[in-house]
């Protein structure tokens, strides 16, 4: 097994009375895109946030970079959330300000750059995801794509070496989703950084996985690569890979 | 026979549960109201810490005390200065009837000074403010954008609460001392106009009534409603949950809690500022 830069280790945790994860296990393989697939509500994105210290398990560890972030003080995940970077589904960009401030909010706080330095950084990054002209835009004046887009741009100016994508396409037509996937698998390269990628886009997940885990009733049940989770004789990543409505899978 | 019985058992049964269900309802009442306390002070706590700090974002506090405060001094103004005119119109006649119109002016200023200044405006402000603030910030909430600061490695509580808590520190009392000239000036027109008490009297009534350290209090009053504005508006934006609805709810909230805090506080720290005199 190669190196796991993030991990979970036996994960419990419920919402109320519901329960999302149950002794769910799996390890993020270091500079690869690691996607993660499941049905909606089983908890695919509560994984992204227990990697980034944004959800605390009821028990169970989470480690990244070899330290359970469990335990971690406030100050100590706030220095490490600064090695992470996260896209958030629908973006999450800051309404109140432009585009290109919102992407130089982390640098502004988090280096010490000169303004200069920054607006030189921050069009640089819009410009792999080819939003540079958006720069004095606000986010409300963005499509759905560019949106999305800009938050990879906001997610990925400090040069992270991991990057955690919620639904990355979800609701985005074929042409953008397959930019954005380019996109995600361009940022990988360039920033030799670690993917996790939440989606139900199956051809997306093809394009660009190295791994893919399925989640199912809170544990993952199948995890190798594209070919290997094409081939698995799993009933119900079977039943999921197809579509069908016939299966095990409770509707 | 058992017919009978079993109606009383039934008929003793719905009593038992709802006497539980009252008694939970209670529990609950109770354990909300010490969870809302906690959650408030725990706030209070993290943003005297990031100020003590001085962790302080010096233009975003700016530009609250623009948009909290001057956007609100219109209102106050006004509030205050028909409070003043209205005091003095139900005073300064009957005053003067009875021989102690020589007073008007110091019951309209110390009045103002000490009570009706302070609480008015930070009425006035919380109806403005606390809702704008909860609005805000639980719509960031909503949106996910609270949890983005966080995995930017921000921590909300320096980004958000404490300018708006310093803004509302500093612009509160300044908006009192606003209303309490422009309340005092409304008193001595209406006083004049409608009991023909001169000005110069009642002036110089007030200043015999009111010492610089009413003023000084009535100030301090201010500055704790303004934290008290700011952390309840943040706490609940903060702790919003279920989408646009939870965010009218918490906006609600956030108006109605504010309100009675004032008040309460206003009668405790009158209590403890004035005592008995």
């Amino acid at each position: 097994m190669p190196n796991a830069i993030a991990k979970l280790d036996r994960v419990c945790l419920k919402y109320g009375d519901r329960i999302v994860l149950y002794n769910c296990s799996l390890d993020i393989v270091e500079s690869a895109i690691t996607c993660i697939i499941g049905m909606s509500g089983a908890g695919k994105s509560t994984i992204l946030r227990l990697l980034d210290g944004l959800r605390k398990p009821d028990s169970g560890h989470v480690y990244v970079r070899g330290q359970d972030i469990c335990h971690m003080r406030e100050s100590e995940l706030i220095e490490m959330r600064t090695k992470i970077g996260f896209a958030f589904q629908f973006a999450a960009l800051f309404d109140s300000m432009t585009v290109g401030d919102n992407i130089a909010l982390p640098l502004r706080e988090h280096t010490s750059l000169t303004e200069e330095e920054i607006r030189e950084v921050v069009i640089h990054t819009l410009d792999s995801v080819g939003l540079a002209h958006t720069y004095d835009n606000m986010p409300s004046e963005l499509s759905g794509g560019m949106l999305k887009r800009a938050g990879f741009a906001r997610a990925v100016v400090t040069n992270p070496d991991l990057v955690l994508y919620d639904e990355p396409t979800t609701g985005l037509d074929p042409i953008v989703t397959h930019l954005l996937t380019d996109t995600i698998k361009q940022l990988r390269e360039q920033l030799n950084a670690t993917a996790v990628v939440i989606s139900h886009d199956l051809q997306s997940i093809y394009m660009m996985a190295d791994y893919v885990a399925m989640l199912f009733e809170g544990a993952i049940i199948e995890y190798g690569t594209v070919e290997q989770i094409q081939k698995s004789q799993n009933p119900i990543v079977q039943q999921f890979l197809e579509g069908s409505q016939v299966g095990p899978i409770p509707l | 026979m058992s017919r009978a019985l079993n109606e009383a058992e039934a008929a003793a049964d719905v009593v038992e549960r709802a006497g539980v269900g009252a008694f939970e309802g209670v529990g609950r009442g109770v354990n909300s109201f010490f969870e809302y306390i906690g959650g408030i002070t725990a706030l209070g706590g993290e943003t005297a810490a990031t100020i003590g700090k001085l962790r302080i974002r010096f233009a975003e506090t700016v530009n609250q005390c623009f948009l909290l405060g001057y956007q609100s001094l219109i209102i106050v103004l006004l509030t205050s200065l028909f409070t003043g005119m209205v005091f003095s119109l139900e005073s300064a006649v009957q005053a003067v009837q009875y021989g102690f119109g020589s007073f008007v002016g110091g019951i309209v200023s110390y009045t103002n000074v000490r009570e009706l200044g302070p609480m008015l405006t930070a009425v006035v402000v919380a109806g403005r403010v606390c809702a704008a603030i909860a609005a805000e910030i639980g719509s960031m909430v909503v949106t996910e954008q609270v949890e983005a600061l966080q995995s930017l490695g921000l921590a909300p509580v320096r980004f958000l609460v404490v300018p708006r808590v310093l803004a509302l520190m500093i612009m509160l009392p300044l908006l009192t001392v606003f209303a309490d000239v422009v309340g005092v000036m409304g008193g001595q027109w209406i006083a004049h106009a409608q009991a023909h008490i001169a000005y110069n009297d009642f002036m110089s009534s007030a200043r015999q009534t009111i010492g610089f350290e009413d003023v000084v209090k009535g100030l301090f009053k201010s500055v704790i409603f303004g934290i008290i504005i700011a952390l309840v508006g943040s706490y609940q934006g903060l702790t919003t949950t279920g989408g646009a609805a939870g965010v009218g709810k918490s906006t609600t909230n956030a108006v109605v809690i504010c309100i009675i805090l004032i008040f309460i506080l206003n009668f405790v720290m009158s209590y403890f500022l004035y005592g008995g005199s």
